[in-house]
């Protein structure tokens, strides 16, 4: 975790220090701290209601938090809101586009927000509608558009005022396999110009190919924060064996596979055996006479991370 | 706490080297290179300073895609009304009782009132659904919440557009009025100002309630059944006000549109009444807008601020 003496000012763009949000008794946000440097994918990872999306409205300086500091760009989000939301680019987790307009429209109303002058913000609509492969829709109103390319389009409008800071807040959520391939190519190309991307998802692909740098989030606490690789190779081994031998035996068979890898967790549905060697593992498993109706050797992914930390897993 | 230390150092090298056009470098080569925002500064200090007209252009922008509907309601309704009211239903009520209505035609009496009224039935509609959508429907105000501009600049700039929408809309009624020759005195066109200041005297303790409602049951509905369909018939638009027992004319009373509609009056034909009686109208207008405003902006602060 970051201690103070780390958070020299001109490198780190955000900084949370015990970061609390409560609503009556419940504590969304329960005192958590962090940074991020310029440049930096950031992302936080948890479940559905483990205080992402409320940190994320903190940071975005549009909810005032109940105790801690935050600091974006060095100013205090609670004391000068339009000051820090100039300086950032905002996608939200539902998609409030006005539908009612066209969709360049869109991006020239959100410009003028922030006071830019038609004279930019008409070439740099079309720009942008190109960045967001949307050029051939510039004309069209919103609720033609599909799922994936409303969401291309709140990214470019949250683009339209060059932020170098990027707030998404689970950006692909609810968009097919291909589309959100798309969205992540974008997300990247941002990245690879020194945006500051914070994002917060529930999807552990997604974390592993954006972010940098995470922290795992649950019940609005830190459970541990490092690269996607390192949390693997802190929390997690090398290979997983995942078995099933139907939902009668699941649970029931765990004691009989003790000894095998270097931990075993029952899931309801399956089994995992957490190795180094996962085939030798399966070997091993043969060998004791048990036959699982199927069996896969797999490498550790953060939702292994987030099921050793919490015990839970991610996407219920 | 481990930390790759590779990753984090490459990410802060990165953000030192990134300028502030990196996004348009992201477009590739075909991105005209000189295209450039103003600095975050510059966009909170406009913000700040203009925020509530940037929100209100939004809302014109809106507007504008149904801008015949409100030509043709500006247009339209004043020449069915003035031709069903004043000229049809003026030829039995100005033979029967021409001294009732202060010695001047009955098309000219209720002119100043059906103006009046259009601009508070416009009121019903563009502090109603608009907001609900808003804040529930399409959320199209949690988009700019998330620019610099604040909850009470979002609620200013849709206060704002409806103004210039019923100023558009009163002065093409006017202008209808005008050429049906209902609008006797010089100073006939003060009551554009008039019908605009009563659409915003009922509007915005409308738009204060259309902002609290989080769930959907028909309530404007009922607002326009028993609500504005009450004030427009008792209201002294189409008899004065004192031709009604006082167990109904307490409705005009309270009404916006009865304030307006003699204020429009005094206005449009030189309608004597007691001056006392003529500052009381603007000032329960006035009042009942002001009062309006105060609860929209404490109500969208609330909404919006979590």
């Amino acid at each position: 975790m970051s201690s103070p003496a780390e958070t020299g000012p001109p490198q780190y763009v955000i900084t949370a220090e015990n970061l609390t949000k409560r609503y009556g008794d419940v504590a969304a946000v329960d005192g958590i701290s962090f940074s991020v440097p310029a440049g930096e994918a950031f992302g936080l990872l948890g479940p559905n209601g483990a205080g992402k999306s409320t940190t994320m409205k903190m940071i975005g300086a549009v909810s005032q938090r109940t105790s801690g500091s935050l600091s974006i760009m060095g100013l205090d989000p609670d004391l000068n809101g339009p000051e820090v939301r100039a300086h950032l680019g905002v996608v939200p987790q539902q998609d409030n586009l006005d539908e009612e307009l066209k969709v360049r429209d869109n991006l020239l109303v959100y410009g003028r927000y922030f006071g830019l002058p038609m004279s930019y913000l008409r070439p740099k609509a079309d720009e942008l509608l190109e960045f967001a492969q949307l050029t051939d829709k510039a004309k069209s109103k919103v609720d033609a558009l599909s799922g994936g390319m409303k969401r291309r389009l709140t990214i470019a409008r949250s683009l339209i005022n060059e932020p170098r800071i990027l707030l998404l807040d689970e950006p692909t959520t609810g968009l097919d396999p291909q589309a959100r391939h798309i969205l992540w190519d974008r997300l990247f190309r941002l990245k690879e110009q020194g945006v500051t991307l914070i994002l917060t998802t529930h999807y552990m692909d997604e974390a592993e190919q954006l972010c940098d740098r995470l922290i795992v989030v649950d019940k609005g606490r830190i459970m541990a924060e490092g690269s996607p690789a390192s949390l693997i190779r802190e929390y997690s081994t090398r290979e997983v064996l995942e078995l099933r031998f139907g939902s009668e035996r699941n649970a029931s068979i765990g004691a009989e596979l003790e000894g095998i890898g270097e931990r075993v967790e029952t899931l309801p549905d399956r089994v995992l055996i957490y190795a180094h060697d996962g085939e030798a593992a399966l070997e091993e498993v043969s060998v004791r006479g048990l036959r699982p109706v199927t069996s896969l050797v797999r490498r550790s992914s953060l939702e292994d991370v987030f099921l050793r930390l919490t015990g839970r897993s991610l996407v219920d | 706490m481990t930390r790759k230390p590779a990753a984090a150092g490459k990410a802060s090298v990165n953000g030192a080297v990134g300028a502030p056009g990196a996004v348009s470098e992201a477009l590739g080569p075909t991105a005209a290179p000189a295209l450039r925002a103003h600095s975050p500064e510059v966009s909170a200090v406009r913000a700040r300073r203009w925020g509530s007209l940037y929100f209100a252009e939004h809302v014109l922008r809106v507007m504008k895609s149904y801008g015949w509907t409100i030509v043709m309601y500006g247009v339209g309704q004043p020449v069915a009304y003035l031709f069903a009211m004043g000229v049809g239903l003026a030829t039995l009520v100005d033979t029967a009782s021409g001294a009732l209505f202060g010695g001047v035609s009955y098309l000219t009496f209720i002119a100043p009132a059906l103006l009046i009224s259009a601009a508070v039935m416009s009121a019903a509609n563009e502090f109603t659904f608009p907001i609900m959508d808003g804040f529930k429907w399409r959320r199209v105000y949690y988009g700019p919440h998330a620019s610099p501009l604040t909850p009470q600049q979002i609620a200013l700039g849709q206060v704002i557009a409806v103004t210039v929408r019923f100023l558009l809309q009163s002065a093409i009624y006017f202008g209808v009025v005008a050429l049906f020759g209902a609008s006797p005195s010089p100073w006939g066109w003060v009551s554009i100002l008039v019908a605009t200041l009563a659409g915003l005297s009922f509007g915005l303790p409308l738009m204060a309630y259309a902002a609290s409602i989080t769930q959907d049951k028909g309530q404007f509905a009922m607002v326009m059944r028993f609500i504005v369909m009450p004030l427009f018939l008792f209201s002294g638009t189409f008899f004065p006000l004192d031709t009604l027992p006082l167990t109904v004319r307490w409705i005009g009373w309270i009404s916006p549109i009865w304030h307006g509609t003699e204020l429009g009056r005094v206005f449009s034909y030189g309608y004597q009444e007691a001056p006392l009686l003529t500052v009381a109208h603007v000032v329960f207008l006035l009042a009942l807008a002001v009062l309006g405003w105060v609860l929209t902006k404490r109500q969208f602060i609330k909404r919006m601020a979590g």
